[in-house]
């Protein structure tokens, strides 16, 4: 458990900074899939299968295949960094980065460490699986929510087809 | 070894999230911009994971399903608007965004 | 096994699922419908808007909760909802001549306000954590699109591409923000939070969560220093979205903004209350000083839109009943100085004159003499002169903070009112200007006249007799959960 969260944390964050620094976008897009598989992988260990797949699913199968074809189909004659603003400050985006991480990191120690699973259990949900408690909790307490989420995803579709459809 | 706390997992998160935070402010080609907002939305889910597993609820994982349904709605969306954009004007370099002062 | 919902609920919900059938409703009649009479799209939309706004009031008087907890229905959310009605409307009725002149499809278009409108509905009355951030981003997708939506114009583009940009990335705080809420407290619902919050208003890692949401709403209503997106989107979009931008999307994150501070966080009032208390000070000045500077009408209105989200603010870093009063009472005032200001600028839109520099304003009086008399108006409200709406609504919300004990704040938002009327006059004087006189006469369509009457009616009339509207404001904040509790914490 211990050293399979250490791998998997240690590949995330690699492949996190790959996706960031990548000159090629293919690549990046790549080392994305990559990553997104080993969040998924990283959720098994947290007893969240449904989202694990639900992860495979929708963000390596779905999201990803979707920036390859806007990759692909925006074929660049000259790498899209070749013109740099000169009042860009790369170096400030680092710093702040920086800065927010260790504020992070150094808050969130201090304000978790101590009760750290001091939790009591919640009422138990009626099914016993991930899968059934999970649809439960989606289709029952959250039912409101969900079908909100079906007009922003009929929106994402019809606005997507009114801004990338060619001029008639 | 010490056993893995929530702990663990927001240090992650963090880490995660500052990595897509760098990316969207120090990189200029969009698409690589999107895919660091993807990261920083991928950290956010595993902190309601991870507080989901805390509380012995699967509260977390639900609101993680919303989170994903939107980054879904957010790709297809953004990538329009590129094609949009590259179809007048052939770069995705925010740096050549300059048609107003930024 | 029983499920908890019953049929109330679905006459509770009924202003969503009216609405909600009616965007489908729209979207499918675009299809059936002819090139020659896609100006009938319009009306269907403000059918459904006005069929919308009858549950609305009908609920108005409601004090309780729907949905398993997830919607309240009570006179705060009521309220907000028929602003939403009424700015769609309007933004409908400036649109179709903006539209024809643009030769873009009005079918989607209504389609996407309709649903922009719903998340704003969610907004303001959600009182969980998914169903608001579900509601923000159901508005903000539909905005992104919108934005972009004159796809052959590259200012469009290049607006679109920046709000997305920002948006998204403010989404990723906001959202982490959320998730550090949820951990510390095991629940969404916000009721639930404040409960369990209650008792750890010294932890550090709330501390960053509060940091976080507000950093991430400030981005939505465009406070100084989270603003930088608002003067390009606000130039590059479609002039009637513009106006929805800065009316609905702003007041639906305002009303997202207290859910979530008086209702969830009311026990971290003394941080929220600092950070706001900045983000206010800055946006005004920042807003007015920047506003001074711009020689194009709609940028300038986004300078001076951001100046006004920092009088606004005032209203959150009192957190008394009557500042929220003062919030709404604003915020209604200002939907019809701002849609009506940006409904002239969009019936001076024509073919070969984009209608927006300070310049073709000039002479506009020998024009259009009713159109420079409604923008005068709008101006003079804007800037906060006596006899209009806007005075009343700066008189509130000054007076409000002076009643808070914050009379630095109050003197400050003097000040900066007092700035911004440069500005405003600036343009009345170039309205009486005679030069370039332009024999092209804009001929306003039915639905610009009659949406320019009603703001300039609705200006004057609150002006001179603001006693409904703020008796109206008055009983809608105090059904806002918690804000008696918010004021006994002082």
């Amino acid at each position: 458990m211990t050293i399979a969260f250490y791998t998997l944390a240690a590949f995330i964050l690699a492949l996190g900074v790959l996706v960031v620094s990548t000159k090629n976008t293919v690549h990046a897009v790549l080392f994305l899939v990559a990553n997104f598989l080993c969040v998924a992988m990283l959720y098994v260990l947290l007893q969240a299968e449904f989202l694990a797949v639900i992860q495979v699913l929708v963000y390596a199968g779905g999201i990803v295949v979707l920036y390859l074809f806007v990759v692909m189909l925006v074929n660049l004659k000259r790498g899209p960094e070749t013109h740099v603003d000169p009042r860009r400050r790369d170096r400030m985006g680092l710093l702040i980065g920086g800065a927010v991480l260790a504020e992070f990191v150094a808050i969130l120690l201090y304000g978790f460490a101590p009760r750290a699973t001091g939790a009591a259990p919640a009422a138990a949900a009626p099914g016993v699986g991930n899968v059934e408690q999970v649809g439960w909790s989606l289709y029952v307490d959250y039912l409101v929510p969900f079908e909100v989420a079906s007009i922003l995803l009929l929106v994402a579709m019809i606005g997507a087809i009114v801004l990338a459809k060619k001029e008639p | 070894m010490t056993p893995i706390t929530p702990a663990h997992y927001l240090v992650l998160s963090a880490a995660l999230f500052s990595i897509g935070l760098i990316g969207v402010l120090v990189r200029r080609n969009l698409i690589v911009i999107f895919m660091s907002i993807e990261l920083m939305l991928n950290a956010v889910n595993i902190n309601l994971v991870a507080f989901s597993q805390q509380w012995q609820h699967v509260v977390g994982q639900v609101f993680a399903l919303f989170v994903v349904a939107v980054a879904a709605a957010e790709a297809a969306i953004g990538l329009g608007i590129i094609l949009a954009f590259y179809r007048n004007k052939e770069t995705v370099n925010v740096d050549e965004i300059t048609l107003m002062r930024w | 096994m029983p499920t908890g919902y019953s049929a109330n609920d679905l006459v509770l919900l009924l202003p969503e699922i009216v609405l909600t059938t009616g965007l489908l409703v729209v979207l499918v009649a675009d299809l059936f419908t002819g090139r020659s009479r896609q100006h009938w799209l319009g009306w269907l939309t403000i059918g459904v808007l006005v069929a919308t706004a009858v549950p609305i009031v009908a609920l108005s008087g409601h004090a309780t909760t729907a949905a398993r907890g997830l919607l309240a229905v009570d006179g705060f959310g009521a309220f907000f909802k028929l602003l939403f009605v009424l700015a769609a409307a309007i933004t409908v009725l400036i649109s179709r001549q903006y539209l024809e002149v643009e030769q873009a499809r009005p079918g989607e278009y209504y389609f996407l306000v309709l649903c922009a409108t719903l998340g704003m509905m969610v907004m303001a009355a959600g009182i969980d954590l998914i169903t608001l951030f579900i509601g923000l981003e159901t508005m903000a997708v539909s905005f992104y699109v919108l934005t972009g939506f004159l796809r052959p114009n590259r200012r469009s583009n290049e607006a679109a591409i920046k709000y997305f940009v920002l948006g998204a990335f403010s989404l990723g705080i906001l959202l982490y923000g959320m998730s550090l809420v949820y951990g510390l407290s095991g629940t969404t619902r916000l009721r639930e939070v404040a409960v369990a919050l209650a008792t750890q208003s010294d932890s550090l890692a709330l501390k960053l969560a509060v940091v976080l949401v507000a950093a991430g709403m400030a981005f939505k209503i465009a406070a100084v220093p989270f603003h930088m997106w608002a003067p390009d989107v606000y130039e590059g979009a479609p002039t009637p979205i513009t106006a929805f931008l800065s009316v609905g999307s702003k007041a639906a994150s305002f009303a997202m903004l207290l859910r979530l501070l008086l209702e969830g966080l009311p026990a971290m009032a003394p941080e929220w209350r600092g950070l706001f208390y900045v983000l206010a000070v800055l946006s005004m000045t920042v807003g007015n000083i920047a506003a001074i500077t711009q020689g194009n009408v709609k940028r300038m209105l986004a300078y001076s839109s951001i100046a006004h989200a920092g009088y606004i603010l005032i209203g959150i870093v009192t957190a008394t009943p009557r500042g929220v009063t003062a919030m709404l009472v604003y915020l209604m005032i200002y939907a019809f100085m701002q849609m009506g200001a940006f409904g002239v600028l969009a019936l001076l839109r024509r073919r070969d004159v984009v209608g927006d520099e300070l310049k073709d304003l000039s002479g506009l009086f020998f024009r259009r003499p009713l159109a420079a008399f409604a923008m005068l108006v709008f101006m003079l409200s804007l800037g906060g002169i006596p006899p209009t709406a806007g005075f009343m609504g700066k008189f509130w919300l000054f007076s409000a903070a002076i009643e808070a004990g914050y009379v630095w704040l109050a003197v400050i938002g003097v000040l900066n009112s007092a700035i911004s009327l440069y500005y405003y006059v600036r343009v009345v004087v170039f309205m009486w200007m005679r030069e370039e006189l332009e024999s092209a006469s804009v001929h306003p369509s039915p639905g610009v006249a009659v949406a320019l009457t009603v703001a300039v009616a609705a200006t004057i009339i609150i002006g001179v007799y603001p006693a409904p509207l703020f008796e109206l404001a008055e009983a809608s904040a105090k059904t806002l959960g918690m804000a008696p509790r918010v004021l006994s914490l002082r």
